[in-house]
């Protein structure tokens, strides 16, 4: 029962997507195995080609299995240490994703508690929150990284802030209306007990933030990692999955890109879904119907 | 001694089509212990003159004072039990938690505060209800819930804005049965917004005729049924003369015309 509701729907898509993902494959990398097959001079026939378009070393569009097979050269056998690990790389990433993660939820809470209580804030902050996410990150990560690193800050700190950047804005919306949420009726209630500001806050405003807040959360976690990959590429790549993402390209090595995607997509579905698990955990003890 | 004396109150509020009258020249004493009910259509100013005694809305003319004080001294000094025609439960606190809200607002000891819910839960018939979630429970267990809440803190004054509009009739017949037996056993004054004719007579020591544009009182009827009061009074003389006398009010108001 579980199975058919939960994880049956899954699959199916999944299944779907790597026939295509094949016959894309198959489409995309078929004039590149047949011109090299012509230039090696050996007789081949159709089969041959077909063969070649999912085990090419090369490949415009690499198969899923040649993914797998590289994520797993590139992880299990290879000591984490190693410059070719994924492990290492994975993990410098999503070391700049989670601490940039808590400085721009940090700071998006901050300004949403800010909003909700000084009334002219909201008229004077918010449309330079809205401005600041006009800036299109790809823009702005290599001037802050350049920037920094005349200042003699290099490495994780920022990266965190390209991270924190694109955390603070979901946050910082979400919150501002979660702490706006609770209706006139429970404020007239705990205006009738002459609760204080802090009371409000702690016992209303809060509570009722939460289903909000981890909405923003999840879209702040998918976004950190992102922040972080793309604050590795202007300094030219050296090490975390952007590094792995600029190489790849420069080498026209387009099996260590997939494999540095598909790990970096790794890493943001497994941050979504902690916060996930999480969400549950906090809906069950605040009573949410299931 | 008059719990609440207004005197000519006037509420007018600023809106774009013009001034609305929400309240025009009331004047009302109610008596420590009394049980009196503010009857009208909707607009007639029921639910705003009850808000203004509980500072929840400011008159812009007249005087209230609440035992002594202003509504504002006295909502500062938590003299306010207030039932809202929504049961305004915290979806997310347990029925116990949800009654002991104002206590922890007022800074009651937690064994203090249990010890309270339990009874007052106990008062309104909920007893083992209080480890549930508002959703797990009825809209009249919610609103009992709520006047558990209310009385928690044991406020001076219950100000309650139709709090059983929102139920049916057998529920609704049922709840102002047990609201009688409360406020015989707390002797609370209670001051009671309804547009039911049977429930302001079943419930009342006296009840406020109001009719709209302005809104103002129309007529005050004493409602002396005496103490016990069982349904079937509901089928007395003395009863339907009361009820008689509050619907002409109604209609002298000019409260139906459409």
């Amino acid at each position: 029962m579980r199975f058919r509701e939960t994880a049956l729907p899954v699959l199916v898509v999944a299944a779907a997507l790597a026939v295509l993902w094949y016959l894309a494959a198959i489409a995309l990398n078929w004039q590149v195995v047949a011109n090299t097959l012509a230039r090696s001079g050996q007789h081949f026939g159709t089969w041959d080609i077909l063969a070649g378009t999912l085990g090419y070393n090369r490949p415009l569009l690499p198969a899923p299995h040649q993914i797998l097979d590289e994520l797993w050269r590139s992880t299990v056998p290879l000591p984490v240490t190693s410059r070719r690990s994924l492990v290492l790389h994975g993990w410098i990433t999503l070391e700049a994703a989670l601490v940039g993660f808590g400085l721009g939820v940090a700071a998006g809470v901050l300004a949403a508690v800010a909003i909700v209580h000084i009334r002219a804030l909201e008229r004077s902050l918010m449309p330079w929150i809205i401005a600041s996410q006009a800036i299109p990150v790809l823009a702005l990560a290599p001037i802050v990284i350049v920037a920094l690193g005349t200042l003699g800050l290099e490495g994780l700190l920022p990266k965190a802030l390209i991270a924190a950047y694109l955390c603070f804005f979901p946050v910082a919306i979400a919150m501002t209306k979660g702490l706006n949420a609770p209706d006139l009726l429970a404020r007239d209630l705990m205006r009738t007990y002459s609760a204080s500001r802090a009371q409000v806050f702690w016992k209303l405003r809060v509570p009722s933030s939460l289903p909000f807040l981890f909405a923003g959360l999840k879209i702040a976690a998918a976004g950190a990692v992102v922040g972080a990959i793309v604050a590795e590429l202007p300094t030219g790549a050296q090490a975390g999955l952007g590094a792995r993402l600029l190489s790849g390209s420069y080498y026209g090595q387009t099996l260590q890109i997939w494999a540095a995607l598909l790990a970096a997509a790794m890493l943001s579905a497994t941050l979504v879904g902690l916060l996930a698990a999480t969400e549950r955990l906090v809906n069950r003890r605040m009573g949410v119907r299931a | 001694m008059a719990t609440i004396e207004a005197r000519g109150l006037s509420l007018t509020y600023r809106t774009e089509d013009g001034p609305v009258h929400a309240l025009s020249d009331v004047s009302l004493t109610v008596a420590s212990g009394e049980f009196v009910s503010l009857i009208g259509p909707s607009g007639c100013g029921k639910t705003t003159l009850l808000r203004v005694i509980a500072d929840l809305e400011k008159p812009t003319g007249g005087t209230v004072r609440v035992n002594g004080v202003t509504p504002e001294e006295a909502r500062l000094r938590r003299d306010y039990g207030y039932v809202f025609q929504a049961p305004a439960l915290l979806p997310w606190r347990r029925i116990e938690s949800n009654v002991t809200l104002p206590l922890e607002v007022m800074g009651v000891s937690r064994a203090e505060r249990r010890a309270r819910a339990q009874r007052q839960l106990e008062m309104v018939g909920l007893g083992g209800f209080g480890r549930k979630f508002p959703w797990q429970l009825s809209g009249g267990m919610q609103q009992r819930a709520s006047i558990a809440r209310a009385l928690a803190f044991d406020p001076a004054l219950l100000l309650m804005d139709e709090p059983f509009g929102a139920l049916d009739e057998i529920v609704r017949d049922h709840l102002n049965e047990q609201l009688l037996a409360l406020w015989a056993r707390t002797q609370k004054t209670v001051v009671f917004v309804t547009h039911s004719i049977p429930e302001a007579v079943f419930l009342s020591t006296r009840i406020v005729v109001m009719s709209p544009r302005p809104g103002r009182i129309t007529d005050v009827v004493p409602c002396d049924l005496g103490p016990q009061r069982p349904l079937e009074i509901r089928e007395t003389p003395e009863f339907l003369r009361i009820a008689q006398r509050v619907r002409e009010g109604l209609r002298a108001g000019h409260s139906y015309e459409v």
